[in-house]
């Protein structure tokens, strides 16, 4: 399982990739791994304000609907508009076509205190 | 926790395993899409060790099923299988089974995993006959193998039956690899198929017989999660989901396997009335309008929203179909078809209407 360097992740295994002054999220390889096949994934409207561990969004299997949590505050600039059609994007490549939304306005304090890959493997015993 | 004797062919073979009903269960291996669409497409094989097999012996045991079960079990034959239930006085439905006549001195019941113990006991305090009821479930387990090519790949690793001439819901006794076993022409996927019962110590066997030999014909082992969305395509009911003893068999639509007329049995007055003066809710199938997916306890309500119609019992977006669809138990006023209804999903409402089951037939192939 890939956790790429670079990106900085959550306990409830999100990730972040920084582009500039924006954070683009997604969920990573092992959420998508025990979520099983993705088939609708109800997008937040571009504008939602969230918060840190807030909701972000609703991925859904053919079994369950799953929460996913916000990694930062801020506001959505973006987001991932090919998964209304492909949510399987989310199972296939979950760090990079497979992103969820962007987020504007957060605190760099913030991004730095998420965890680094190695730290994040540690938590998932890898 | 239980498991079935395939556990360790489940962990070898990487399966995600779950709790289902106090057992240890695979719920996918390669991935629900993928397994559901081998089952569509060409061939998958299911581990249903976990269902329970109670046998009803002796020269009452026709007296005792026609009491204790809602079918016509007069109606079967030597090698016959049919559908039923056991009902509760209220009509309500304990548990949907499989009769399978050996002969007239021999009956098997496949019953679900999650009520096989309750089934047993419930079928010991109404049995008023002779017959004698033992639960082997802990002796059986079971293989069902599903899809348009369930056939081919089965019938060449049994040497005395031609398998092909097995029509749908019927059985033979047979052996694979020297083990004996029973054959049926059923499943719970939808398509042609087969379930085998054997002996739990040579289940592996088996199961890995039909896996190496499956590979020329793109089996793939699928789990309960693959199990769950090609069944509600097929609009086949599931316990705990569409059936259950608050619900009477009516209401749930197994209206077709209740023979009033076939004399007494437990569950048959009160459908008798309810007959009579109508039911006041049915099983439906809809579809959502607008991006959701409905899940079961879902509320239904009017269009308006603000009338309480009735509640989703199963709802997913399947492979096959790729819609959002479901069944629900509605108020017989809301259930003809193309009724507009709405369905409160995660506290936002989203518009579906009614639509016929099942949401997938499979051609006949001739």
């Amino acid at each position: 399982m890939d956790f790429p360097e670079g990106y900085k992740y959550t306990r409830d295994h999100e990730w972040v990739r920084m582009e500039g002054d924006t954070a683009v999220v997604g969920i990573t390889a092992f959420a998508q791994s025990e979520l099983g096949d993705l088939v609708f994934v109800d997008l937040p409207h571009e504008g939602k304000t969230v918060t840190a561990h807030g909701n972000l969004c609703v991925v859904e299997s053919t079994k369950a609907a799953s929460d996913v949590y916000s990694p930062l505050a801020g506001k959505v600039e973006a987001v991932n508009q090919a998964l209304a059609d492909d949510p399987g994007l989310i199972n296939r490549a979950p760090y990079t076509d497979g992103w969820i939304a962007k987020l504007s306005g957060i605190s760099e304090s913030d991004v730095a205190g998420l965890m680094s890959a190695q730290e994040y493997k540690a938590l998932l015993g890898k | 926790m239980k498991r079935t004797p395939l556990y360790e062919e489940h962990i070898r073979l990487g399966a995600k395993m779950v709790d289902f009903a106090g057992w240890e269960m695979p719920v996918q291996y390669s991935g629900v899409i993928a397994e559901h669409t081998a089952v569509r497409e060409a061939v998958g094989l299911f581990d249903v060790s976990h269902m329970g097999e109670i046998w009803v012996t002796g020269p009452e045991a026709l007296a005792a099923l026609e009491h204790l079960t809602c079918n016509k079990v007069a109606a079967l034959y030597d090698g016959k299988a049919q559908y039923s239930a056991l009902l509760n006085h209220q009509g309500g439905v304990v548990d949907d089974i499989i009769v399978y006549r050996v002969n007239s001195e021999r009956y098997l019941l496949c019953v679900n995993a999650s009520n096989a113990e309750k089934d047993f006991e419930w079928m010991k305090a109404h049995n008023h006959t002779s017959a004698k009821i033992t639960n082997e479930s802990s002796e059986w387990g079971q293989i069902a193998v599903q899809g348009p090519r369930a056939i081919e790949l089965v019938a060449p690793l049994v040497r005395d039956h031609d398998l092909s001439s097995v029509k749908s819901f019927h059985f033979v006794e047979t052996e694979i690899l020297g083990s004996s076993v029973i054959i049926a022409r059923t499943g719970y996927t939808g398509e042609d198929g087969v379930e085998i019962f054997v002996r739990a110590n040579n289940v592996a066997n088996v199961w890995c017989l039909l896996l190496e030999h499956g590979a020329s014909y793109g089996v793939l082992p699928c789990g309960l999660g693959a199990r769950d969305s090609l069944r509600l395509e097929a609009a086949l009911p599931l316990h705990g989901h569409e059936l259950g003893e608050e619900i009477t068999a009516l209401e749930s639509g197994l209206g077709w396997i209740v023979k009033l007329d076939k004399g007494d049995f437990i569950g048959r007055k009160a459908l008798e009335v309810q007959k009579s003066a109508g039911v006041p809710r049915k099983l439906v199938g809809f579809a959502l309008d607008d991006a959701g997916i409905a899940r079961q306890g879902d509320r239904v309500t009017d269009t308006v929203g603000n009338t309480e119609v009735g509640v989703v019992t199963s709802g997913t977006k399947t492979p096959t179909v790729n819609k959002a669809i479901g069944m629900a138990l509605v108020a017989s006023a809301h259930c003809a078809l193309g009724a507009n209804l709405s369905v409160t999903v995660r506290g936002r409402s989203i518009r579906a209407h009614v639509v016929p089951l099942p949401f997938y037939k499979r051609e006949k192939r001739h």
